[in-house]
């Protein structure tokens, strides 16, 4: 079902990938990976977004924009690169992925600090959808009103009210003495880090790549 | 005959009599009660015991010092410990409890870890226990040698049962982190489950002559029925008092009823066809819990709350109480080297139990258990109110019943106050991870979301079928079809959304507070009259939507009592008043303030009710604690009040433009008014509920 040669080749390349984020992953993970994107890809070598917008499971998220997006964003890719590729191979798939993984037990404090550093950068630049640094309000009302969205009898004013209250939040915990004439410009990264300090990410952003169900691997395309 | 009339005419009307036999039975029940609580109240008299010894020990020597004189003037105590009094009266209260205030979102999350704890934890003791007791049992130097292999059997089950009531509160006071509580909290409820059943099936096995591998099979097929049929029929059950409630607006007073009975009778039906009961009332409570607390009153759910609170802990009280009097009134029979193994294996076998179990479930866990949790967990197995009830219903045809109860009470007496009474300077000592409880802001209920959502969506397209994806597809089916037929008004909420309100209604209670001190009302030249339409229009539409709502209740610690609220507003309109002065144009923003107010004061009445995954992160507590979360955030959290600034301070006007252009939402561009209001946060805002919950 996919292309053995071609994925043995590579192998090493696609676990060094991986490891090189302090994550260990097994082999058997990597070809269920593989498999899933030689899936989704409809057995080409890249991925595009039409592709993953056919996932018909997908179609409830509220997020889903934002969730495809980061797959398709230079800056999860670990290069300090911005803007956004319009396909992505399997290395980037799996460059992705790789911050989902969870933290081996044999981590040290460093890497287990830098691991999560590396998940909240991803939700960061969930929300940071112009690259420049920092969430705006507008970027908060837009991810709290999608958020809020599947509710259903949720108006855009009380999202936008609960996104402002958020954003208030976060200046007077990171900027408790603002002057009187200071503008909140938005929130960057180290104050995002602050507002979440007392989460553990190691267990709300870890996925185990455990072997696929052959029942949704079937269901992963639309028939038509 | 002159004589008999006289006679009978000599026994006039008695002005005095006493006739004790009628009302034995009840009086003494009371009395003991009243004793035992009379004992609680002591205890808090030095607050400084109850930190170091935990209640139960205290309970226990009160017991015994009773005990000890009722022994003296040769006095029998009531037999409470029967068997249907305690499994049928005392046990059911203490699990509800439990069950009813279990946080339910570390609970799912840790389920597997629980049950594997919970069920195979307690067959490894059980079957070690025994089995090495047996072997003990050889030896003739102690001369046990009749006690076969099912009645050893029997007897260690008895003694697998834990109980950690007071190692619960260390963890508690500690903040120990919610994995390893949650954990030991699920082992302690769900073992009692598994003992019982245990229990029945060796008793069983111990009175049959001879056992085969066919009763060993049948033995593992009756276990997994009794324990699955047991969660059957409290869902059942849950679901029909979640549906019961639907209808109940119109008879408020009796709503709590339908709460206790429902589980009681799921108690009693999983009781007749003999599975566990345990297991029903459990499920029952937790199922019924969420829906329930959404279609009552918030007076009723208060008085819910409160009752089980007090009966669980009067039925606690009592048992602790008992088995602190009944180890001097009965007769023992000590066997040094029968009870001494006992105590031993006991620790040993949990020691390694607790050992070989994490080693195994650690790699299925995202957060492992180290070393220091593994410890917690072993040193946290003390045996209490189940092993002790069990141990005196054992049939009378075991030729050492009283072997057994001697040994139980032993090992019970030693674990609880041996450990009991060191275990909080060991965890604080080996420093055992913490956990953070401060984290109710809307920025952590944003992400939490944000990731859960992320994540979920990162698994389908993975095309894994994992933890979030069963969440996603329970909440959707949650929201589609349960909610729907279960709850009066089942508009799905989100929990922002519900946190939101929360908040808001919090920050509008701290204004109101600083009101009364300090008017503070920011005011603008370009003040309009189409301004306060604007903030009028803003404010009843966020908040009149709310008011329908039933009003429910946020926790232990944050109970409102209606009438002193009222009492307190009465007295704010009166300061607002007051303090006005009349300026020309500062009139209409006096009005708007008092309109706010007013407004506010009505929404004080409506009180969001609690997403699960909010009042999960308070843990059921046994004593009063008073989780107070960092409000130095939220204040600011509502816009347009803080709009409300210094008489004295012109802010600058963009604000309020802004805020009349787009509707009155958003603003945030902090100035003058932000630094204004920035005041510093009077903690009077709880006080109001300290009075209330101080008895929890």
């Amino acid at each position: 079902m996919y292309n053995y040669r071609y994925y043995c080749k590579n192998l090493h390349k696609y676990i060094h990938i991986v490891d090189v984020c302090f994550f260990t992953v097994s082999q058997e993970q990597i070809k269920n990976l593989y498999q899933r994107f030689q899936q989704l890809s409809g057995n080409h070598e890249k991925i595009s977004r039409d592709d993953l917008e056919r996932i018909p499971a997908l179609n409830n998220n509220p997020i889903r924009k934002q969730i495809i997006t980061a797959f398709f964003d230079k800056r999860n890719q670990h290069q300090n690169d911005v803007g956004s590729l319009d396909e992505i191979g399997f290395e980037q798939f799996l460059m992705v992925m790789s911050h989902f993984r969870p933290v081996n037990s044999t981590a040290t404090e460093e890497e287990k600090a830098i691991v999560r550093k590396q998940k909240l950068r991803f939700l960061f630049n969930m929300h940071d959808t112009d690259n420049d640094g920092i969430i705006t309000l507008d970027e908060y009302r837009t991810v709290v009103e999608e958020l809020l969205s599947q509710s259903g009898a949720i108006e855009t004013e009380v999202a936008r009210s609960i996104a402002d209250a958020a954003m208030l939040e976060v200046a007077s915990t990171n900027v408790p003495h603002m002057a009187p004439d200071d503008f909140y410009e938005g929130i960057t990264f180290e104050h995002f880090e602050q507002i979440l300090k007392g989460i553990e990410m190691e267990s709300r952003m870890s996925i185990r790549f455990l072997d696929m169900n052959t029942a949704t691997m079937r269901c992963g395309k639309l028939s038509s | 005959m002159l004589n008999d009339v006289t006679e009978d005419q000599k026994n006039n009307l008695p002005v005095f009599t006493m006739n004790y036999p009628r009302i034995q039975i009840p009086f003494e029940i009371t009395l003991w009660v009243l004793l035992a609580s009379f004992a609680k109240i002591g205890f808090h008299v030095y607050h400084k015991i109850t930190i170091w010894v935990p209640e139960s020990c205290l309970l226990i020597s009160i017991g015994l010092i009773v005990g000890a004189i009722m022994h003296s003037v040769h006095e029998e105590p009531p037999a409470v410990l029967t068997s249907n009094v305690f499994f049928l009266y005392m046990l059911p209260l203490i699990v509800l409890e439990s069950g009813y205030f279990m946080p339910t979102r570390p609970f799912f999350e840790n389920i597997g870890t629980v049950f594997w704890f919970a069920v195979v934890g307690t067959l490894w003791n059980s079957i070690g226990i025994g089995i090495s007791l047996f072997a003990i049992c050889q030896i003739p130097a102690f001369g046990v040698q009749d006690i076969n292999l099912q009645e050893n059997l029997l007897f260690s089950a008895i003694i697998s049962a834990v109980d950690p009531v007071a190692v619960l509160n260390v963890f508690e006071d500690v903040s120990v982190n919610e994995q390893l509580y949650i954990v030991v909290f699920g082992e302690c409820l769900f073992n009692d489950a598994v003992t019982v059943v245990l229990y029945n099936m060796f008793s069983f096995v111990a009175e049959m002559p001879v056992v085969e591998p066919v009763d060993v099979f049948i033995g593992v097929a009756r276990f997994f029925i009794v324990g699955l049929g047991g969660m059957a029929f409290g869902i059942l059950f849950g679901f029909v008092a979640a549906f019961t409630t639907r209808f109940t607006s119109k008879v408020r007073e009796i709503e709590p009823l339908f709460v206790f009975m429902y589980s009681y009778l799921a108690y009693l039906v999983a009781e007749l066809f003999a599975i566990s009961s345990i297991m029903a009332i459990i499920t029952c409570a937790l199922t019924m819990k969420y829906y329930v607390e959404e279609n009552v009153s918030q007076r009723s759910c208060t008085t819910i709350r409160h009752v089980i609170k007090m009966v669980a802990s009067i039925s606690e009280t009592l048992i602790f109480f008992f088995l602190g009097v009944v180890t001097i009134t009965t007769d023992h029979e000590w066997n040094w080297g029968y009870i001494l193994f006992t105590l031993l294996f006991a620790f040993v076998w949990r020691g390694l139990g607790i050992l070989v179990l994490t080693q195994i479930i650690n790699p299925f866990r995202t957060i492992p258990f180290n070393m220091k949790d593994q410890f917690g967990l072993a040193y946290g197995g003390l045996r209490g109110a189940v092993s002790f009830a069990l141990a005196f219903t054992l049939p009378d045809t075991i030729g050492r019943k009283q072997l057994f109860v001697t040994a139980t009470i032993a090992v019970i007496l030693f674990t609880v106050f041996l450990q009991g009474i060191s275990i909080r300077p060991l965890i604080e000592f080996i420093n055992v991870r913490r956990t953070n409880r401060n984290l109710e802001t809307i920025n952590v209920e944003i992400h939490c979301r944000l990731m859960e959502h992320t994540m979920a969506g990162i698994e389908d397209l993975c095309g894994q079928w994992s933890r979030f994806y069963w969440k996603d597809k329970f909440m959707k089916f949650n929201n589609r079809i349960l909610r729907k037929i279960l709850i009066r008004d089942g508009r799905a909420e989100s929990s922002i959304v519900a946190l939101y309100k929360k908040l808001e209604l919090q920050n509008a209670m701290e204004i109101l507070d600083t009101a009364s001190g300090n008017i503070k009302l920011l005011m603008t030249k370009k003040f309009l009259a189409a301004d306060l339409r604007n903030i009028h229009d803003i404010l009843s539409k966020n908040m009149y939507k709310i008011r329908e709502r039933t009003v429910a209740y946020r926790g232990k610690h944050a109970l409102p009592n209606d009438s002193q609220t009222r009492e307190i507003l009465i007295r704010r309109h009166a300061t607002i008043r007051r303090s006005l002065r009349p300026r020309s144009f500062q009139s209409s923003v006096s009005y708007l303030a008092q309109f706010i107010c007013i407004i506010l004061i009505n929404y004080l009445f409506c009180w969001e009710h609690d997403h699960e995954t909010l009042s999960e992160v308070a843990y059921p507590s046994q004593r009063s604690r008073f989780g107070k979360p960092a409000r130095s955030s939220s204040s600011k959290a509502m816009i347009p009040l803080h709009r409300l600034g210094t008489l004295e301070e012109v802010p600058s006007t963009d604000v309020l433009n802004e805020e009349s252009s787009s509707t009155g939402q958003g603003v945030f561009r902090t100035n003058s008014s932000y630094s204004d209001s920035r005041v510093p946060h009077p903690r009077r805002l709880y006080s109001l509920f300290d009075d209330n919950n101080s008895e929890l």
